[in-house]
């Protein structure tokens, strides 16, 4: 058996990845994925800590921020196709209001 | 080492490559592609940690209905990566050293942690992580967070064709 902890660091380097991705990736849409990565990552850790108690209550927090990353998903992708209409380009050093 | 244990190593150095190859690609289309290949991944290491239904709820809705949103929304703008490939920059460096730090403290503070799993014994085993048991807890113990969720959904869902339509 896996020693629960080498799934904690697993989620600790796809957190990592994530996180460097959202601080130097221009594109916007790229840099939702690895907002995605991000949440990946704490559910890694939910169910890794299920595991390691027994306790299955970690999957059903899996499950809400599974919903709560779709709904997430939708209005950020609504958000870049928003901004791409008024100023064609979603690279984010181009935006610098939220004023249209 | 047994079968599980050589499979979590395979699928936990394929998805970091993959989560790699998300931040590294030039190309969206590329970058959501490694984000399907991870996806995947992280399902065989969820059924490792025998989570069965997040595992099956990972393939249909991120791998299934997020990635395909993803790749809609690439190709409705046709966007390419422009310019040349920009050098090292002291923001990268930054970045990959505050991101390194939180690794590091994370990792120190984790493998501290007991890492043995807990030992589930006949009944208790069979139903961990079972779909029957994931609904009697979302639909018992946490039907109004479960119905507080299908309304953000539904506000998501609303807010997002509001947000994107340019006339309604």
């Amino acid at each position: 058996m896996v020693p629960i902890t080498h799934y904690l660091v697993l989620a600790a380097v796809l957190f990592m990845i994530g996180m460097f991705g959202v601080m130097v990736r221009r594109n916007a849409l790229v840099v939702f994925m690895c907002v995605e990565l991000m949440l990946n990552a704490a559910n890694l850790t939910f169910l890794a800590f299920a595991r390691q108690r027994g306790d299955d209550l970690g999957h059903v927090n899996a499950f809400f921020v599974i919903a709560v990353a779709a709904a997430e998903a939708a209005i950020g992708l609504a958000v870049v196709i928003a901004i791409f209409r008024s100023r064609g380009s979603v690279q984010i050093q181009d935006i610098r209001t939220m004023k249209h | 080492m047994s079968v599980p244990d050589v499979l979590f190593y395979i699928f936990a150095v394929c998805l970091v490559g993959a989560a790699g190859m998300v931040v590294a690609s030039r190309n969206p289309i590329n970058a959501a592609m490694s984000l399907v290949a991870a996806f995947f991944f992280l399902a065989g290491i969820y059924v490792l940690l025998w989570a069965h239904t997040i595992a099956v709820l990972q393939v249909l809705v991120y791998a299934g209905a997020v990635m395909v949103l993803f790749l809609f929304v690439i190709m409705l703008l046709s966007l390419s990566e422009r310019g040349p490939r920009s050098p090292i920059t002291v923001g990268r460096i930054l970045g990959g050293a505050a991101a390194l730090g939180l690794g590091v403290v994370i990792c120190i503070v984790v493998l501290k942690l007991d890492g043995s799993a807990a030992t589930l014994t006949g009944a208790q085993a069979m139903r961990f992580g079972t779909i029957a048991r994931m609904g009697e807890l979302i639909y018992g113990t946490y039907l109004f967070p479960f119905e507080a969720v299908s309304l953000l959904l539904l506000a998501a869902i609303v807010g997002a064709v509001v947000v994107a339509k340019s006339r309604i």
